[in-house]
């Protein structure tokens, strides 16, 4: 059982639901991403998911594509981001996943990136560009490795399909709430409810759900019905808007926390009453 | 023979596949079937047949280039007019095709990414003949380039959308059309216009295109009584390339693709992923690329926009690996100098894509004696490209 696996059995048994961010690794370079984790940790993120900036990030909405290309700006590599890791667990224990499209990672070598992902402490991978069909290789090298993969099921997935991509999945499957790229929205997608029911009676796997979810209300309100929420435009706009590293990590500290208490109080509230 | 390639999961040989996201697999599938059927489907076949005769220009000619061949010296060359299709270019074969196949599936939005302006063009043109919506990506380096072609669209109907992000060309005009689709997915159709992309688009783009090769078969056969011992033609994605040579996958023909080698391949400033890339991934299929030692892709460089990309189709890579066909590269100069050649010999003005096969038939009729016959494909004319020569 790896990270991920604890953290959302640990989760469960509290009755709580994971909160999981997203930023993009050397945005704006990888110190700030360093002090960010642990920061974001503090505030409450159950996981972090840390995006490996690739040229061609065609899954990603402006917000994730202007921080891809800030971090290519300043020449961060995925190997840099695998060192990131390794100094990042020696003071933490928080559950770690990488985020990166396949073409970064086919030219590590999926079996060197698995085995230096596992040397590092990788805890999991997802790549938007990387069907199951398609994962064959690389479910077995992650598999010796003990990496969970997360595949994405999205809302013009058939629930059929949805079924397979979740046993596919391990650590978590994640749900993508809208049709469309990444990036923060006003609105949450009004099935998205619907949605989460439906695919939490095809699988007894974490499901947690991302892509547009912008606010602690919205956090709220996905939580409830998934077993996590992502959030990662809108923590990507908070850096991009905020001048110097440390009115980053309070920006980022600040809005992680409302997130988490939002959720939490959600969490307490339905303790007092049980 | 029937072709078997690629197979059911869209593979040519290691390369290909279906690498997107999630969201769009479920239109990549409904695409592969309804293109499957209406493949099989006669009165489909027949109305596109019909478009591309009554209104597309089809068959183009295939004409005896007397001229060049005194000329150069060598093997009798023919050129395979694509140049006189409706619109000024190959591509639409294709356009017609899946604009079809769109209104099949009731999608009544088409979206498309162009470079050179004329796959933007020839969408347009099959979206105002069919009556449906269409919206043009485009990098503003290409938007400057070939201001003509962004003029047509506009009075064809379309919206060109001008795209800001990384190299400004072919590349990022994909990446947006792909982003658009991702959220749009349910009542659009990806009109993409090479052999790129995600399985089907490879195969199906392809097959559209044989439309080229088999008349070429019927034609050399009236007019020399055998098959031609050269195929040539200019790699972009590999559209018009692969309509030609693949009709021919069986036969003795030997196939020649040329690459654009822009400043130079050491320069770095080329667009020749056959010639010097590597296997990656690159929108949707796993092929030739040109990438860095992280994996990121490199921008690409012609003075040919339909060429200035850094990826290439799968089912070329497949050739380039089985030896199936052989791969050259031109430089931007050799192939401005092609393009007066012809202008001057023949009385044709070429595309700058098809002039970096013309280059390379220059360099090669050396080789080549009086009794062997090479076609090339004229895939476009070169009106478009007027303003950058007299640059
Ligand atoms: C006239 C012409 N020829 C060739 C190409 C290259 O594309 P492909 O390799 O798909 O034929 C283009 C692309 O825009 C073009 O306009």
């Amino acid at each position: 059982m790896n990270r991920i696996e604890r953290k959302f059995g640990q989760l469960k048994r509290e009755g709580r639901k994971a909160l999981i961010t997203f930023i993009t690794a050397g945005d704006p370079d990888l110190d700030t991403t360093f002090g960010l984790v642990l920061e974001m940790e503090k505030k409450g993120a159950d996981v972090v998911e840390l995006g490996v900036p690739f040229s061609d990030p065609l899954a990603d909405g402006t917000t994730i594509q202007r921080a891809s290309q800030r971090a290519l700006n300043n020449k961060t590599k995925l190997k840099d981001i695998l060192k990131l890791v390794y100094e990042l667990r020696k003071k933490t224990e928080i559950p770690l996943v990488l985020m990166s499209y396949l073409n970064p990672v086919f030219k590590y070598g999926l079996e060197e990136f698995a085995k230096t992902c596992r040397m590092m402490g990788v805890d999991g991978v997802i790549i938007p560009d990387l069907v199951p069909e398609e994962a064959e290789e690389w479910l077995r090298v992650a598999r010796l490795n003990e990496l969970s993969t997360i595949f994405l099921a999205a809302p013009t997935s058939p629930l059929e399909r949805i079924k397979k991509i979740a046993g596919k999945s391990t650590g978590f499957l994640y749900y993508v709430s809208l049709t469309g790229v990444t990036g923060a929205r006003d609105k949450l997608n009004s099935n998205i409810i619907e949605a989460l029911r439906a695919i939490k009676r095809v699988t007894n796997k974490p499901v947690a759900c991302g892509f547009g979810i912008s606010n602690p209300q919205q956090a709220r309100k996905v939580s409830r019905y998934s077993d996590g929420v992502i959030v990662g435009s809108a923590i990507i706009d908070l850096i991009e808007r905020s001048s110097t590293r440390r009115a980053i990590l309070r920006n980022v500290g600040n809005f992680v926390a409302s997130l988490h208490h939002k959720m939490v109080g959600d969490y307490n509230a339905s303790r007092k009453t049980r | 023979m029937e072709k078997v390639l690629p197979d059911k999961s869209g593979y040519f040989g290691i390369f290909g596949g279906k690498f997107v996201p999630e969201t769009l697999m479920s239109a990549l599938k409904e695409l592969e079937q309804v293109y499957n059927k209406a493949k099989r489907d006669k009165s489909f076949q027949d109305e596109l047949k019909y478009y591309l005769s009554e209104y597309g220009g089809r068959p183009t000619p295939l004409y005896f280039a007397r001229n060049l061949t005194e000329k150069l010296g060598g093997a009798k060359i023919y050129l395979k007019r694509e140049d006189l299709c409706h619109t000024g270019a190959h591509k639409i074969n294709n356009t017609l095709g899946q604009a079809l196949l769109a209104r099949r599936m009731d999608k009544r939005r088409i979206i498309a990414e162009t470079g050179a302006g004329q796959h933007g063009v020839a969408t347009a043109t099959a979206s105002a003949l069919l009556g449906l919506e269409c919206e043009i990506y485009m990098g503003t380096e290409d938007i400057k380039r070939q201001a003509l072609n962004v003029f047509k669209m506009e009075l064809l109907g379309a919206k060109v959308i001008p795209v800001s992000s990384g190299t400004k060309t072919l590349k990022d005009a994909i990446n947006e059309t792909i982003r658009d689709w991702v959220a749009n997915v349910r009542t659009t159709h990806y009109l993409l216009g090479s052999c790129v992309g995600p399985h089907p688009y490879p195969m199906m783009v392809r097959d559209f295109q044989s439309v080229i090769g088999k008349e070429v078969k019927r034609q050399i056969r009236e007019k020399e009584g055998r098959l031609p011992d050269y195929l040539i033609a200019c790699v972009g994605g590999g559209s018009n390339s692969l309509g030609l040579f693949h009709p021919f996958y069986d036969d003795a023909v030997k196939f020649i693709g040329v690459e654009a080698a822009g400043l130079g391949i050491r320069s770095g400033r080329h667009a020749a992923p056959l010639y010097v890339g590597e296997i990656g991934i690159l929108h949707g299929s796993k092929s030739y690329v040109l990438h860095d030692s992280n994996g990121q892709i490199l921008p690409a460089h012609s003075v040919a926009p339909g060429l200035d990309y850094p990826g290439v189709g799968p089912e070329h890579s497949f050739y380039k690996k089985t030896g199936r066909a052989d791969y050259f590269v031109v430089t931007d100069k050799e192939a401005l100098q092609a393009f007066h050649l012809l202008s001057e010999t023949e009385g044709i003005i070429p595309a700058l894509e098809p002039a970096h096969a013309l280059a390379h038939l220059r360099k090669m009729t050396k080789d080549t004696n009086k009794n062997e016959i090479v076609v090339l494909c004229l895939s476009g004319r070169g009106d478009k490209d007027v303003e950058i020569v007299k640059r």
